[in-house]
């Protein structure tokens, strides 16, 4: 049985409430297990409490309770991230630098001697298409351009768990499919992948298992196949029947 | 240890490209470089006692905007970081907020400190060329202890970055405290003295806890052609320095690790 990559258990988060509301339940009691070499699924409607999961995961908020661990170790260390790639939804680069220098910067935040890196960086810039434009600082660069070097800068590492989120977000369906080839390639390669997405057709293509989180609780989990035969229809199905949502006639 | 020196130089020499690769960095720059050009070739009314006065004058402009271009540049790392939410990828690395604002604290410090070379250069040649005789222990004092002068903004202002919520506050709290201090520093125990309890206490506390930014002004030295400080006496005001500027970036880590990013 493989091991746990990521182990959630108990998980809660709250906001703090302003001006003397209630606090805000981002994420209840939530627990889960990622195992190695899986491609998970997270999915959600908006404000279902994914992202605070994954920011948890990466240790950029404390949870309020419960716990989280990658690799064993508690995500509130900085170690737990030497084996993580992570591609933020949006583009959030360092404008001034060329693709090359942001890549160099992140091998040596990541201590990877500089021949490897100067290796991996030639090989993450050919495999996201980006290696003619490697000089040319990334404010330069149009939206698929700087989502494909967030994709670069994820895999610099040679990362045994990626965290995407909404990798296909603002792409057109020649990103989207370099995408979804790039998650296969890294299955391929033994490599875990967790994932949340809204385009449910790409998740029920590339996902082992899935889990549905609504308003911060997980409301279903399992392996994609289980849930199309339990619920008898497709993914995008599924997801509204678990979230409950009725559709209004228009 | 090595590993944490290596992840700060790396976030040092990002923070030094994006000063360099600023437009408004090199406005300052160049325009500090011509006026102290054109200042240091002027003669005027061909009088020869007029080099102090240009000196002074020199030495004011390199002191003003190498002080706006630490404070500047300083007060904006990290709230730019957040707000591109550039941090974001960044501390999904093996690194720790620590060694993100000590990484860009040195590397504002070593660029203003290549800033600082270049206008005490342009100074020492112009001076040189006017009066024949250059004093380089002393003008190396006195690049060092501007220097340490800018380690103390610097690491002053990374901790009101982390605590103030605008860059554009933090810019003019720490100019004014500097300012303040200044022209202020050396006065507040006479001030105290004259004052009644509980004030002169207050007064006194704050004299003796503030970082006395004005001994490191070393300008008068240079103008009026004294000699250079014995260098055992001058290591001790650098030590005074590094001790204000390490005070300052423990408390920016502290605040930084408990700061909520979302």
């Amino acid at each position: 049985m493989p091991d746990a990559v990521i182990k959630i258990d108990n998980l809660r988060v709250e906001y703090k409430g302003i001006g003397g509301n209630a606090p805000k339940v981002a994420v209840k009691n939530l627990s889960l297990e990622v195992k190695q070499g899986e491609v998970f699924g997270f999915l959600g409607p908006n404000g279902a409490g994914k992202t605070t999961t994954i920011n948890v995961l990466l240790g950029f908020i404390e949870p309020t309770s419960g716990s989280a661990t990658i690799f064993g170790v508690d995500t509130r260390e900085p170690i737990a991230r030497n084996r993580i790639g992570y591609l933020p939804e949006l583009t959030y680069y360092y404008k001034f630098l060329t693709a090359e220098e942001l890549l160099r910067f992140y091998a040596r935040l990541f201590q990877i001697p500089k021949d490897v890196a100067e290796k991996r960086i030639d090989a993450a810039l050919k495999l996201v298409e980006l290696d003619h434009a490697r000089g040319r600082q990334i404010k330069t660069y149009s939206k698929g351009m700087q989502q494909r070097i967030g994709l670069a800068q994820a895999i610099i590492n040679d990362p045994d768990l990626l965290i995407l989120d909404e990798p296909t977000s603002g792409l057109d369906p020649i990103g989207k499919m370099k995408v979804r080839q790039i998650i296969q390639r890294l299955k391929s390669e033994g490599k875990t992948v967790f994932f949340s997405s809204h385009e449910l057709g790409e998740v029920e293509t590339v996902s082992d298992r899935v889990a549905i989180l609504h308003e911060g609780e997980l409301k279903e989990e399992g392996k994609v196949q289980e849930l199309l035969n339990k619920y008898n229809c497709n993914l995008e199905q599924v997801f509204l029947k678990v979230i409950g949502y009725e559709e209004i006639p228009v | 240890m090595r590993a944490h020196l290596d992840k700060i130089l790396a976030l040092s020499g990002v923070a030094i490209r994006e000063m360099y690769r600023r437009k408004d960095f090199y406005v300052v720059l160049i325009l500090t470089v011509i006026l102290t050009l054109a200042l240091g070739s002027m003669n005027f009314f061909n009088e020869p006692g007029i080099t102090g006065y240009v000196k002074e004058i020199c030495l004011l402009l390199i002191w003003v905007f190498l002080l706006i271009i630490a404070i500047t540049a300083s007060a904006r790392q990290i709230p730019s970081e957040i707000e591109s939410a550039t941090i974001f990828p960044l501390l999904a690395k093996p690194v720790t907020r620590s060694e993100v604002l000590l990484g860009k604290a040195l590397g504002c410090w070593l660029a203003t400190g290549i800033a600082l070379v270049v206008f005490y250069t342009i100074f020492a040649i112009l001076t040189a060329s006017r009066e024949h005789t250059l004093p380089v222990s002393l003008l190396i004092q006195t690049v060092l202890a501007h220097w340490t002068m800018l380690a103390i903004v610097i690491s002053m202002t990374f901790l009101g970055s982390v605590i103030f919520a605008a860059p554009s506050s933090n810019t003019t709290i720490c100019l004014t405290v500097i300012i303040g201090i200044m022209l202020l520093g050396r006065h507040l125990h006479k001030i105290a003295l004259g004052l009644s309890e509980p004030t002169r206490t207050i007064v006194e506390i704050i004299y003796f806890s503030i970082p006395h930014v004005e001994i490191f002004d070393l300008r008068d030295l240079l103008i009026h052609n004294y000699p250079a400080a014995p260098w055992d006496k001058f290591g001790i005001l650098l030590v005074y320095g590094f001790f204000y500027s390490v005070i300052f970036l423990i408390l920016g880590c502290l605040a930084f690790n408990r700061k909520r990013l979302r």
